[in-house]
C-alpha cells in the first residue's frame, strides 16, 4: 500500500524510502523514538501535511488502487474517507452535536433526522453517548480531556470513513480515558482499517496486529506485533523495546 | 472523476478564492490610485513651475497676486509642529511604556491600556478645538507674546494625541524581549530601573525605533489640529510662538475655498499631497522593515 | 551598601515618574471633557438636534450633519466591511508566501500609515472628478471606506491568527474545503475580535474630518439627502430610491470644524456642543468594542 515514501520539510529529509503494506480491518501501530518521523508518516496518509508550508513528498501512497498524491485526486473527499484523530484533542468551539454534525453538513447533509442518527451512532461507537446524551448542546470545550478525545474520534467516525488514523491519541489523556480509547480501538477494528502512532510500547503491544518501528526517518522493522515484541530481528528494535533508549 | 456535486463545490471554491484575492488586490489599487492622482496633477504643476523653484524658493504664496511656489515654508511649519509633538510624546510615551511593561502589575495594565486607547480614539477635530480654545489662552497667560494661532499649542496637543501610539507600540516591543534576558540581570542583583534601562530598552531598541518613526509619520500627516490652531501663514521660521502653516493645513485651506478645478492653485494641493505622501511613505516603509527585523529576532 | 540605597531610591522615583506619565494623558482627557462639557452643555437642547446650520449661532443645529454622518457610516460600512474581511481572509488563509503576498502586506502596512488627508486627495481625484460623483455622500463614503480598509484587514488577520492551527487541521481532516473551514469554523470563532476591529475602524471614520473637507464636502447644508424610503398614499404605497446618495452632504466633524473656525463666541459654544455629541458617539463605539473583546476573550479559551 505504501511505496518508497520520502518526505521533506524544506529540503530536510524526514522520511526515507518507507515501504509498508497496511492490512484492512486490522490495527497497525507505528512506534519509535520521538523525532523519528512517525507523526510525519501518519500525517502523510491523508495529506494533512499539505497544510504545512515547505512540506514536500515523493513516492506513492496507494489507497483503493490509486496513488493519493496523484494530481487529479480530490483531496477533500480523500480526507473524508480517511479520518484522523490528533495528538491533542481539538474539538471545535461549538456544541457536542455540532462538532459531530459538521462532517456531514459540509457534505451537504442537513436533514435533522439523518444528523440526529449520525450523532447518536457515532457517539455510541466512541463510547461517549451515555456520558453526554442529555446535553448534546453543551459546548465541547467544557468536556474533560479524555471526553474531548473520544468526541474527536466520534467526529471522525461520523463521516463513515474506512480508514482511521490515530496520531498518539492518548498522549494527553488520563489512564482511565486511555483504557476506554484502547477498548474502543479494539471494537472499531472490525469495521475500520486503523493506523495508530504511539510512543507507548505497552499500548502498541495491546492494541495492534502489526507494528512498524521507525528510527531517524527509516522503517527499521515491520511485521506482526507479536514477532516485533517477542523476537525482534533488528538490534535497534530490541534496544528500543527493552527500553535501552527512548 | 468528480461527480457533478463535487464539481460544483470545487468551482465555487475556485470562484471564492479569486473573489477574496480581488479584495486583497484592492489595497494595491488604492496605492496605485494615490500615486496616479498625485503625479497626474503634480506633473502638470511642474510644467508651469520649475522643480528647482519649488524646492528652493523661500516663499509660498500661490493664492496671492505675486505668486511664489517654494515648499520650504510649509515643510518648515510641518517640521516645527512635528518636532514639538515628538518632544512631548516620546519622553512621556516611553516612560509610560517602561512603567507598564516592567513595573505595573497585570491588573493595572489591563485597566490602563483601554483607557489610554480612548486618547487615541478622540477625533482630531476635537483636539483642534482644545488647542485653539483651551491651551492657547492658557499658554498666553505664561507667554504673553504668544499669538492666537501658533505652532506651540498645536504641537503640544498633537504630542498628547500620539502618546498612546508611542507607549503602546513601545510596550509591545519591550514585552517581546524574552524573560531570560531580564532574569539574567536580576540574578546579578540589578534593580528594576537598571534592568529596564540597560537590558530591556537596548534589546527592544529597534522595535521602539519603529514605533517612534511611525509616530513621526503620524505627526507629519496630522491635519485638523494644525489647520485649526496653527494658523494659515506659511513662513520660514522655527519660532513656535507665531502663526505658521503646515503642508496639511494648506491643503485644507485651499479645499475650503472655491479654487476652480484645473487651475495652478488647484494643482498646488496635489503637489503638497505628493510631498506629504513621499515623506510618510519613506518613514512607514522604514518603520515596517525595522519592525519585521525586530520580530524575526524574537520569534 | 550606599549604592544599593541609591538604586532603590532611583527605582522608586522612576516608578512615580512612570505613573505620572501614564496618568498624564488621562488627566488631559479629563480636562478636555470637562472643558467641552461646561462650554457646550447649554446648547444641548432638542432644537440643537433638530435644526439646520444657521448664520445665527443660537439658531444653528446639527440635523443635517448628524444625518450626513449616518449616511456616510452606512456607505463606508457596506463597502469596507466585506472587502476588508475578504482581503484579511485571503491574506491569512489562502495566500502563499510569495513576493506578491509580501508586496501586498507591505502595501497595507503603508496604507495604514498614509495621512488621512491623502485619501481625501485620492477621493477628490477619483470619485469626485474622474467618476463624476461630485461632492456626494457616495464619494465621501467611498473615500472613508478606502481609509478604514487597512484597519479592518489588519484586525481580521489578527483575529484569524488567534485561532489555533489545530482547529484548521480538525476541519480539513474531516474533508472540509478551505472555504467551508473559513465559513463554518474560522469566521464564527473569530467573529468577536473581527467585530471589535470593525467597530474601532468605524469609530475612526466617524471622526474623520480632513478627507471630507478635501473632497469638498460643503459646510452649509440646509437640507437633508433624499430619503431612501418614502410612503405614498397611492399604490405601491412605498417608494424606494437611492437618489439621496448623490446629494451633497455635511457631517458632524465638518460642522464642528466650521464652527470652531468662526470668531464669534456663540459658534464656539456650538462647536463644544457638537463635540459632546461626536465624543459621545465615538466613545460609545469604543466602549462597545472593548466590552465585546473582553467578553469574547472570556468565552473562548482554547
Amino acid at each position: 500500500m505504501i511505496r518508497q515514501l520520502n518526505a521533506f520539510y524544506t529540503d530536510k529529509e524526514v522520511l526515507k524510502g518507507i515501504n509498508i503494506d497496511i492490512l484492512s480491518n486490522s490495527v497497525t501501530a507505528i512506534i519509535g523514538p520521538s523525532g523519528c518521523g512517525k507523526s510525519t508518516f501518519i500525517r502523510s496518509l491523508n495529506r494533512i501535511n499539505d497544510l504545512i508550508p515547505g512540506f514536500r513528498i515523493t513516492g506513492e501512497v496507494i489507497y483503493r488502487d490509486k496513488n493519493i498524491y496523484d494530481k487529479d485526486v480530490d483531496v477533500d473527499d480523500l480526507r473524508r474517507r480517511i479520518g484522523m484523530v490528533f495528538q491533542k484533542p481539538n474539538p471545535f468551539p461549538k456544541s457536542i452535536y455540532e462538532n459531530i454534525a459538521y462532517g456531514l453538513r459540509i457534505y451537504g447533509i442537513n436533514e435533522k433526522q439523518k444528523l440526529d442518527e449520525a450523532v447518536e451512532s457515532s457517539l455510541k461507537k466512541a463510547a461517549l453517548w451515555d456520558e453526554v446524551k442529555d446535553n448534546l448542546n453543551r459546548n465541547a470545550l467544557t468536556l474533560s480531556g479524555g471526553q474531548q478525545q473520544r468526541l474527536c474520534i466520534a467526529r471522525a467516525l461520523a463521516t463513515e470513513p474506512d480508514v482511521l488514523l490515530l496520531d498518539e491519541p492518548c498522549s494527553a489523556t488520563d489512564p482511565i480515558s486511555t483504557a476506554k480509547i484502547e477498548e474502543l480501538i479494539y471494537q472499531l477494528k472490525q469495521n475500520y482499517t486503523i493506523v495508530i502512532v504511539t510512543h507507548n510500547m505497552q499500548q502498541a503491544a495491546r492494541v495492534s496486529d502489526q507494528a512498524g518501528f521507525f528510527m531517524l526517518g527509516e522503517l527499521i522493522e515491520f511485521g506482526k506485533t507479536e514477532d516485533i515484541f517477542k523476537a525482534p530481528k533488528d538490534k535497534r528494535t530490541e534496544d528500543y523495546i527493552t527500553g535501552r533508549f527512548g | 472523476m468528480l461527480s457533478n456535486k463535487r464539481f460544483v463545490l470545487k468551482f465555487k471554491e475556485f470562484l471564492i478564492e479569486k473573489l477574496l484575492f480581488l479584495c486583497s488586490l484592492l489595497s494595491v489599487f488604492t496605492t496605485i490610485g494615490i500615486i496616479l492622482v498625485l503625479s497626474f496633477e503634480s506633473i502638470k504643476f511642474f510644467k508651469e513651475v520649475p522643480i528647482t523653484k519649488f524646492l528652493t524658493d523661500t516663499q509660498w504664496t500661490p493664492l496671492f497676486i505675486n505668486k511664489h511656489f517654494g515648499i520650504l515654508p510649509l515643510l518648515c511649519g510641518t517640521f516645527l509642529t512635528t518636532l514639538i509633538a515628538i518632544s512631548v510624546a516620546v519622553p512621556v510615551g516611553l516612560i509610560s511604556a517602561i512603567y507598564l511593561s516592567e513595573y505595573a502589575s497585570w491588573r493595572i495594565r489591563n485597566i490602563v491600556k483601554p483607557l489610554t486607547e480612548i486618547l487615541a480614539a478622540v477625533p482630531t477635530v476635537v483636539y483642534g478645538y482644545f488647542a485653539l480654545l483651551f491651551l492657547t489662552p492658557l499658554l498666553k497667560k505664561i507667554i504673553p507674546s504668544l499669538s492666537g494661532f501658533n505652532a506651540l499649542s498645536s504641537g503640544i496637543v498633537m504630542g498628547i494625541m500620539i502618546i498612546p501610539m508611542v507607549s503602546s507600540l513601545s510596550e509591545d516591543a519591550m514585552r517581546a524581549v524574552p524573560m531570560g534576558l531580564r532574569e539574567g540581570a536580576y540574578a546579578v542583583g540589578s534593580s528594576r530601573l537598571q534592568v529596564s534601562l540597560r537590558v530591556v530598552l537596548p534589546a527592544a531598541s529597534s522595535g521602539i525605533t519603529a514605533a517612534l518613526i511611525l509616530a513621526i509619520s503620524r505627526a507629519i500627516g496630522e491635519t485638523m489640529i494644525v489647520a485649526i490652531a496653527a494658523g494659515q501663514q506659511p513662513r520660514l521660521t522655527l519660532n513656535p510662538l507665531v502663526p505658521i502653516e503646515t503642508i496639511t493645513a494648506y491643503i485644507v485651506q485651499v479645499s475650503l475655498g472655491d479654487t476652480p478645478h484645473g487651475t495652478l492653485e488647484y494643482r498646488t494641493i496635489f503637489v503638497c499631497g505628493m510631498t506629504l505622501f513621499l515623506l510618510t511613505f519613506i518613514l512607514n516603509i522604514f518603520s515596517y522593515k525595522l519592525k519585521k527585523r525586530f520580530q524575526e529576532i524574537y520569534e | 551598601m550606599n549604592r544599593r540605597i541609591i538604586n532603590r531610591r532611583l527605582d522608586k522615583a522612576f516608578k512615580i515618574l512612570g505613573i505620572a506619565s501614564t496618568v498624564f494623558g488621562l488627566l488631559v482627557l479629563v480636562v478636555l471633557f470637562v472643558n467641552v462639557f461646561l462650554e457646550g452643555r447649554s446648547r444641548l437642547t432638542w432644537d440643537f438636534f433638530s435644526s439646520f446650520p444657521s448664520r445665527k449661532p443660537e439658531l444653528a443645529g446639527i440635523l443635517s450633519a448628524l444625518v450626513g454622518t449616518i449616511w456616510l457610516m452606512v456607505i463606508t460600512g457596506l463597502v469596507a466591511i466585506p472587502l476588508g474581511i475578504g482581503a484579511g481572509i485571503y491574506l491569512e488563509e489562502y495566500a502563499k508566501k510569495n513576493r506578491l503576498t509580501n508586496f501586498i502586506e507591505i502595501n497595507i502596512a503603508n496604507l495604514a500609515g498614509v495621512p488621512s488627508i491623502i485619501y481625501g486627495l485620492l477621493g477628490l481625484g477619483i470619485f469626485v472628478r474622474y467618476l463624476k460623483l461630485d461632492r456626494s455622500i457616495l464619494a465621501g463614503g467611498f473615500t472613508l471606506a478606502l481609509l478604514v480598509l487597512p484597519v479592518i484587514i489588519l484586525s481580521t488577520r489578527e483575529a484569524l491568527r488567534a485561532i489555533p492551527f489545530s482547529i484548521r487541521e480538525a476541519s480539513y481532516a474531516l474533508g472540509a474545503t478551505k472555504w467551508q473551514t473559513v465559513r463554518y469554523q474560522l469566521l464564527p470563532a473569530s467573529l468577536g475580535n473581527i467585530m471589535t476591529g470593525i467597530i474601532l475602524a468605524m469609530s475612526r471614520a466617524v471622526g474623520e474630518t480632513a478627507p471630507l473637507i478635501t473632497i469638498g464636502a460643503l459646510t452649509y447644508i440646509a437640507f437633508l439627502p433624499q430619503n431612501p424610503i418614502t410612503f405614498l398614499e397611492k399604490f405601491p404605497f412605498i417608494h424606494f430610491t437611492l437618489r439621496g446618495l448623490l446629494d451633497p452632504f455635511t457631517a458632524l466633524p465638518i460642522q464642528i470644524f466650521n464652527w470652531v473656525s468662526r470668531p464669534q463666541k456663540g459658534f464656539s459654544t456650538n462647536a463644544a456642543a457638537g463635540i459632546i455629541v461626536l465624543l459621545g458617539l465615538t466613545l460609545a463605539m469604543n466602549a462597545v468594542a472593548i466590552i465585546l473583546r473582553h467578553r469574547y476573550q472570556k468565552k473562548i479559551r482554547w
